[in-house]
């Protein structure tokens, strides 16, 4: 379980991940925001579809990536989290792979 | 000149970026600074600014980066953050992109300094939701103050027994730590135990480390045989084998490191030429003793080009950039070869320990090479030992190939954390020296960027 370490986490934040309110210090980036919220999977594997979550926590790994205010695949451990952001998990659509 | 014209663009702010930085800026040069990170300090000296007042938990060796960011922030360049850098041209050409708009630029003389990043672990089961490498462990302590219970570390290299440190010192439990040292590896680096007393310090700073985790209460393993990570879709356990009998700890969440290589992407894409280096085990940028690659005006410096650590690599960013000002004609070489004595000497030192390191944290390649066939090679395209076997069964016989064959290395990661283990398996499964299966090809766009980030441009 990932959890903050020290007496005050300064300014707060209200984003939404998959329609729930989390209340995050200003200063996290989105990856960091959502493990301290326990949330560790964000996406699905492209080929299994298997739960993944962030692994390198520096832009290399793209691991990390999730939906952002509607926009596809952001690498979400370099994006450092604002107000009233709109978050989902990267899924892959089968649906319209088959079409 | 053009508005979008530097004399010199730096890619990477970290220790060597930010020393180069701040070593051209007492000229009349104009220099334009790129880098990925919110802040400057790179991934060793991350989020330094933030935590100036509690330094103390984190270590020395990370306070020692305060100075080296402040110089840098004191010297007022051009300094763009969040910035990530999608293409470089051999003739100097920048093309980045900052929140979706893309910007190109073009530079007289190129630094790229953007570091090392964690060697790939392919163990069965890193793919796992709750595992991550233990660098992102440290990144997530020092940048956000983030820490997670009860996780077991796997593996082997300074770093894991730093972030162990730091963990302790923080007052935050670790399960188990597992360390995959090879016992081989300390026999070898007494062949190298006269340099190793140059590093004296260092290495007796790591003996306490490791005192302090046995000390704790923290289970210290070593001398394990072979380690798998298990669970249906999230970590369930850490298993490993010891004396012949495989034995488990549970657990929601794993750590694993052994050691860093350097970040090559972008140097590959622009055509530097690569080394195999085989007591690293990993690619390293030819370069000469200015940080001069093969490519006229590009010059790669700090663990970018070969893993001496961050030190060594702020010297390295000084003796580049002395070696790019006399480039550019604003001082002779003569007064180049004078004022870059002091860095080389205090280089040399820093340098002096490496081989004993090196030999001591050398992973083993058991863990380089994995022996299970249902271990993920490629994270990304989810291509696991099996596959790249079965590429080679029916005919492929080069790394770059085998992205044709089997997707390996064609995901949004561009190789970089399947690239080293595909060369290492091919050459084993061939029964050739790594050097000559090579490294996957690596093109531009070196990051992912969309079509609407590409229409920004201002350019036809």
């Amino acid at each position: 379980m990932f959890k903050s370490i020290g007496k005050s986490r300064g300014e707060s934040v209200t984003i939404v991940f998959e329609g729930r309110s989390l209340v995050v210090a200003k200063k996290l980036n989105v990856a960091a925001a959502l493990l301290e919220s326990g949330v560790t999977s964000f996406r699905q594997g492209e080929v299994n579809l298997n739960n993944r979550g962030p692994y390198c926590m520096m832009g290399v790994c793209f691991d990390c990536l999730i939906t952002i205010d509607g926009l596809e695949k952001q690498q979400s451990c370099l994006i450092q989290v604002r107000e009233g952001m709109i978050i989902s998990r990267q899924n892959v659509n089968v649906s319209d792979d088959n079409e | 000149m053009n508005d979008s014209t530097y004399d010199l663009i730096i890619i990477g702010a970290g220790p060597a970026g930010l020393s180069a930085a701040t070593l051209v800026s007492e000229y009349k040069i104009k220099a334009l600074i790129l880098d990925e990170n919110r802040a400057p300090g790179g991934q060793i000296y991350r989020g330094i600014e933030a935590n100036q007042k509690n330094t103390h938990n984190l270590g020395s060796g990370y306070q020692q980066g305060l100075g080296l960011v402040q110089s840098f922030r004191a010297a007022n360049l051009e300094y763009r953050c969040s910035a990530k850098v999608w293409y470089l041209s051999n003739d100097g050409k920048v093309s980045y992109s900052i929140a979706g708009k893309s910007y190109s630029v073009h530079g007289k003389q190129i630094l790229i300094a953007t570091g090392a990043q964690e060697r790939p672990f392919p163990l069965l089961g890193w793919t796992l939701d709750g595992v991550m490498s233990a660098g992102a462990a440290q990144i997530l302590l020092k940048e956000s103050g983030v820490v997670c219970e009860n996780a077991v570390f796997i593996g082997t290299g300074p770093l894991l027994y730093l972030i162990a440190h730091q963990y302790i010192s923080v007052g935050t439990p670790i399960k188990a730590i597992i360390d995959t040292t090879p016992r081989g590896n300390y026999y070898q680096a007494l062949k190298h135990c006269f340099g190793g007393l140059w590093g004296i310090k260092d290495i007796i700073q790591g003996w306490r480390w490791r005192r302090e985790i046995i000390q704790s209460n923290t289970q210290f393993i070593s001398n394990v045989d072979d380690v798998r990570i298990s669970g249906s879709d999230s970590v369930k356990s850490v298993d490993y084998l010891k004396n012949g009998i495989w034995q488990n700890l549970q657990c929601e969440h794993a750590f694993i490191h052994q050691g860093v290589v350097p970040d090559i992407n972008i140097s590959l894409s622009v055509g530097c030429e690569k080394i195999w280096n085989e007591r690293l085990a990993c690619w390293t940028i030819r370069t000469n003793e200015h940080c001069e690659s093969s490519i006229k005006g590009i010059s790669v410096a700090g663990d970018a080009c070969t893993i001496n650590g961050g030190v060594a690599a702020a010297h390295k960013g000084s003796i580049a950039a002395l070696n790019i000002l006399s480039q550019l004609n604003i001082i002779s070489t003569s007064q180049r070869d004078k004022l870059v004595k002091p860095f080389k000497r205090t280089l040399k030192v820093e340098i002096a320990p490496r081989a004993f390191l090196d030999a001591l944290f050398k992973p083993d390649q058991r863990y380089r090479i994995p022996k299970d066939d249902n271990t993920i090679v490629c994270r990304c395209e989810e291509i696991s030992l099996a596959d790249i076997k079965d590429s080679i069964r029916i005919g492929c016989v080069g790394a770059n190939q085998l992205k044709c064959f089997s997707r390996c290395g064609m995901g949004l990661c561009q190789g970089r954390f399947c690239g080293l283990s595909a060369s290492e398996i091919m050459a084993k499964e061939l029964g050739v020296a790594t050097s000559n299966i090579g490294y996957f090809n690596i093109r531009p766009p070196i990051k992912p960027v969309t079509l609407g980030e590409l229409a920004t441009l201002d350019e036809v």
